[in-house]
């Protein structure tokens, strides 16, 4: 069990947790050393798990899941723990660990409770990743929701605002999300193949394919909406402004850079691909939901001028244009959505860190009350720059190349409906452009607006550190965007297959 | 006369002999040796519970039938012994108060006589040693909520309890002689199978189910029966409410389940699945509804246990071995969540006498480890992973689903909604301890020895026993041995 590269993403985590319980709550530097450590581990390891899989798959490995291990749980119901990657995963898997590793430095001077923080902070990555390495459903919804209660008191406690009714709405809508997720594997489950076989395991229950079209119409709504709900669908995305406004810098990160992400990996993972024909049949439904997404958040995020609120509207937008590529169910638009996953999540995780710099010196988030920033504090600018280019679509940077394949792979369909969505969803480019510029202008240009923020000091190490780290990755995914292609490609072939039978 | 029968009955005799053992120690020792009462029955109940562990694993029967001890039953029994231990020792600091200084060896041997009566009840298999088992089972209840005599609150809840527990023995009874009736003048469980299974469906088969459900559903407090529970709950010393909440709940559970199963398991989709349907979905919503609004911590967790009782039901309307698995180890689950909240409770309330959730604000600040705990507890009890509330709460679901039935599919949706009701009050406890900015009401205390040891059996138990399957799979092993012949008549 050990021999497995992957579990030791859930272990490492947990080793942290137990670092951090030894620790006392006053011994700051204790606390970040264990955070440093460990995070760098899982960062390390994280890279040197994909380093090894482009290995094995140029090696000719064509295999669905690489580094797959199973072990028997729940004996009486056939539950596992079983885990496997393929390129979707390895790339999220780095994203979490890119973003963890950003997080402990974005959150160094935390303050109260430190120890407590960090706690929920590892128990929270331990759900992520435990979530990207399981190919066991049951498991897989465990960790997903492991991954959620931890932010009931990482917002509740450390963050600001509205913080407890942000909290309890966050946490009550995720939660609410996952009943009806719950239910929907729970028939997956029991129709995942013939009596006495049944199984949890995502590989053998595609493989098996026998869950009835009247049964895959239900689970596949349980399911979409239940992942949906995360990945901030319209109608059900109104737990995201509040939360992730009121959220600590840390964890607005980690929340809309890889949470946010689980939505969108478990609609694709389980909701198409298990239930092939209902997702070739009810498309349509959640292409209209997630086209309001787009737009609307877009729009909304034009009016803001709150800061987190801004990037929080954007980041339902941008969500939005994942599950609405995902749902496109063509190669190129799916390749489109995770690169747009993992572009969002560095650069939402930048936004909101930069954001969290920026109010910890000006103490306020409201557009209105800032200005010329640029003069005050040049690097925190320019990276607050980077980071509006990014996400309103620059080439040479990650958004582009993600909304590029998004739209050219959802023209493929022909017909009526897909082409006014695909131009409605298109259209949000522009939107973004109006409402990233008009920040960069408030906020970083014109004239100073409050003669306090004159001797605001610009970006200490720890911060320039973790910035760095995540413009790089920025940088790098939209000036090589085509290993990312090459790590993902061969995912894509069981998918398509499922998709192509179940249409016939 | 065979006396070697008495020998299937090992659970019953152990406990009866430390009773015994406690009775006259108590009357014959001195006035400082009576305070070793407490320790006494804490460390021989430990003993014997090990002993019944490991002695009683024979399927047997005696008195012709009357009373089985498989695996089954015996699982439980140790299963509600572990609970019965954890409120010994997170009594001990209780019973060491000089006001209960001339009541302390009562308090032991009521407790004891109950837990005999509980065992009679899981046991029986003949509807008169059932209600002689609840019976002894309710009386020295009564008379442990009385046990703060100078409290009014206390006696009241005591009036209030016994009052309900005899108006539905009451009703059971008269349930129990409309069955015998159907069943030709035997009251066998078998023999009322029979009957039931080849008999037409008639209204006073249905008119005695009810009466039947009725009865037991005021043990259970299930809703509509569940009137008493907040007051009694409220009234009777922490430690009584703790036992009343877990143990005397895990028994009637249990035997609910063998009696619909037994005795009216043909008729099991005809009459009785749809009043528990209705009535499981009244349970947890109810409960949880009344839950939101309550201040007072014991309140609180009185609604709190009426909505649980509904989701320790679902194992029941499963009617599967998954099921009765589930079951079981939601009581295992329950009994460690529970008691956990409630250790923290007693301890909270014996060092201040304070039991509001508001006093609970800022609590993480004054004593963070009963924080962690109640926390902990709390989680489990909303069914949050990893702790083991999540696993039994999805186990007991995913027995439900087995049978793919549309209408299983609702209840469980209803009961999963509910959850997150649930989530909302138990966070708000959650809460109070550690978001609410105002200075803490009860100040930096260490609990005694012996909270603590139960405080941290509690804990390792909602860490551990999810993530330790073997636990589900000894459980499992254990009930698939008994599930042909207990649920032969579900067809």
């Amino acid at each position: 069990m050990f021999g497995n590269i992957l579990i030791w993403f859930v272990i490492l985590s947990i080793v942290m947790m137990a670092g951090l319980g030894i620790c006392r709550n006053s011994s700051m530097n204790a606390i970040r050393a264990v955070m440093t450590v460990c995070s760098s581990a899982l960062l390390a390891l994280a890279v040197w798990l994909c380093v090894w899989f482009l290995d094995l798959r140029a090696a000719g490995d064509t295999s669905e899941m690489l580094f797959t291990g199973s072990w028997m749980w729940y004996e009486p119901l056939n539950i596992h723990l079983a885990v496997g990657v393929d390129g979707i995963s390895v790339l999220m898997l780095l994203l979490s660990a890119i973003i963890v590793f950003a997080g402990t430095f974005a959150s160094w001077k935390i303050n109260p409770l430190p120890k407590n923080f960090f706690l929920w902070f590892a128990l929270l990555s331990t759900g992520v990743f435990g979530f990207f390495i399981s190919i066991d459903i049951f498991t897989m919804f465990m960790f997903y929701e492991v991954a959620l209660i931890p932010m009931y008191l990482l917002i509740g406690v450390w963050g600001t605002g509205r913080k407890e009714y942000s909290a309890m709405k966050l946490t009550l809508m995720l939660m609410g999300g996952s009943a009806f997720l719950m239910l929907g594997l729970l028939g997956i489950y029991w129709h995942s193949g013939p009596d006495g076989q049944l199984t949890w395991n995502i590989l053998e229950i595609s493989k098996n394919a026998s869950i009835d079209p009247s049964w895959q119409r239900l689970l596949f709504c349980l399911t979409f909406v239940g992942f949906g709900v995360l990945g901030a669908m319209f109608p059900f995305h109104t737990w995201s402004p509040d939360g992730h406004a009121c959220a600590p810098t840390a964890v607005s990160m980690l929340h809309a850079g890889v949470l946010m992400k689980l939505g969108g990996y478990g609609c694709f993972r389980i909701a198409i691909y298990l239930l092939p024909q209902a997702a070739n049949e009810l498309a349509w439904i959640f292409i209209i939901l997630t086209g309001i997404s787009i737009v609307y958040g877009a729009f909304s995020a034009c009016v803001q001028t709150d800061l987190k609120y801004i990037n929080a509207y954007s980041s339902v937008s941008h969500c939005g244009m994942v599950l609405f590529a995902i749902l496109m169910l063509t190669q190129t638009a799916m390749t489109g959505a995770i690169l747009q996953m993992l572009s969002h999540g560095l650069m939402t995780a930048l936004f909101f860190a930069l954001i969290g710099m920026i109010y910890g010196r000006t103490h306020t988030r409201d557009i209105r009350q800032m200005g010329g920033l640029m003069k005050i504090m040049p690097y925190l600018g320019v990276c607050y720059m980077i980071a509006g280019f990014a996400s309103l679509g620059l080439p040479g940077l990650s958004g582009f190349v993600a909304e590029m394949t998004i739209f050219v792979g959802s023209f493929e369909h022909a017909d009526m409906f897909h082409r006014c969505f695909v131009i409605a969803a298109t259209c949000s480019i522009v939107i973004t452009a109006v409402y990233i510029l008009r920040v960069v202008g408030k906020l970083l240009l014109g004239p100073v607006q409050d003669d306090h923020h004159l001797s605001l000091t610009d970006a200490t190490w720890f911060e320039r550190f973790s910035t760095v780290t995540l413009i790089l990755a920025i940088a790098g995914i939209g000036c090589f965007p085509n290993w990312i292609n090459e790590t993902i490609q061969h995912s894509f072939v069981p998918i398509i297959q499922s998709i192509t039978q179940a249409a016939i | 006369m065979d006396y070697s029968q008495f020998s299937a009955m090992i659970p019953e005799l152990i406990v009866l002999g430390i009773f015994i053992l406690v009775f006259l120690f108590d009357t014959f020792a001195g006035e400082t040796a009576r305070k070793a009462d407490g320790m006494l029955t804490t460390v021989l109940f430990g003993l014997g519970t090990v002993a019944i562990f490991f002695t009683g694993c024979m399927p047997k029967e005696c008195f012709g039938g009357m009373y089985v001890n498989n695996h089954i039953e015996l699982v439980l029994k140790c299963i509600l012994n572990l609970g019965v231990f954890i409120v010994l020792v997170q009594s001990l600091k209780w019973t060491d108060t000089p006001d209960m200084k001339l009541r302390r060896g009562e308090f032991y041997e009521l407790l004891l006589a109950t837990l005999f009566g509980m065992y009679l009840m899981i046991s029986a298999r003949h509807f008169l040693l059932f209600v002689i088992g609840l019976e002894t089972a309710s009386l020295p209840l009564a008379a442990l909520v009385a046990f703060n005599k100078k409290h009014n609150e206390s006696a009241e809840a005591a009036a209030k309890y016994i009052m309900t527990a005899v108006f539905s023995s009451a009703v059971l009874m008269m349930g129990l002689s409309f069955v015998y009736g159907l069943s030709g003048g035997s009251l066998y469980y078998g023999d009322v199978a029979n009957a039931v299974a080849e008999g037409p469906m008639s209204g006073m088969l249905i008119v005695a189910l009810a009466f039947v459900l009725g009865g037991i559903g005021f043990k259970l407090s299930l809703v509509p029966f569940h009137l008493w529970t907040a007051d009694v709950y409220q009234g009777a010393p922490t430690a009584v409410t703790s036992y009343l909440s877990v143990i005397s709940k895990g028994s009637a559970a249990f035997a609910f389940f063998i009696i619909f199963v037994q005795a009216f398991g043909a008729v099991y989709p005809d009459a009785w699945e749809w009043m528990l349907y209705a009535i499981i979905i009244l349970t947890i919503t109810v409960g949880n509804l009344f839950a939101i609004r309550q201040r007072n911590m014991k309140r609180f967790m009185a609604f709190s246990s009426v909505s649980q009782a509904g989701y320790i039901m679902l194992g029941v309307i499963a009617a599967n071995a998954i099921g009765m698995t589930s079951m079981l180890f939601y009581i295992l689950v329950y009994i460690f969540s529970n008691l956990g909240a409630f250790g923290v409770i007693s301890a909270i309330e014996n060092q201040t006498g304070r039991l509001s959730m508001d006093d609970y604000r800022g609590l993480h600040k004054s004593n963070p480890w009963l924080s962690f705990a109640m926390t902990l507890a709390m989680f489990s009890l909303a069914g949050i992973p990893p702790f083991a509330g999540f696993f039994s709460k999805i186990l007991i679901f995913t027995s439900v689903t087995a049978s793919n039935s549309m209408a299983l599919y609702m209840l469980v949706l209803i009961a999963l909604i509910n959850t997150i009701i649930s989530l909302y009050y138990y966070l708000l406890v959650v809460k109070a301890m550690w978001i609410s900015p105002e200075e803490p009401v009860v100040s930096s205390f260490r609990s005694s020895g012996s909270e603590r040891f139960g405080m941290w059996i509690c804990v390792a138990g909602i860490i551990f026993i999810g993530l330790v399957s073997p636990i589900y799979g000894l459980i499992s092993k254990l009930v698939t041995e008994d599930a042909p012949q207990l649920l032969a008549w579900l067809g």
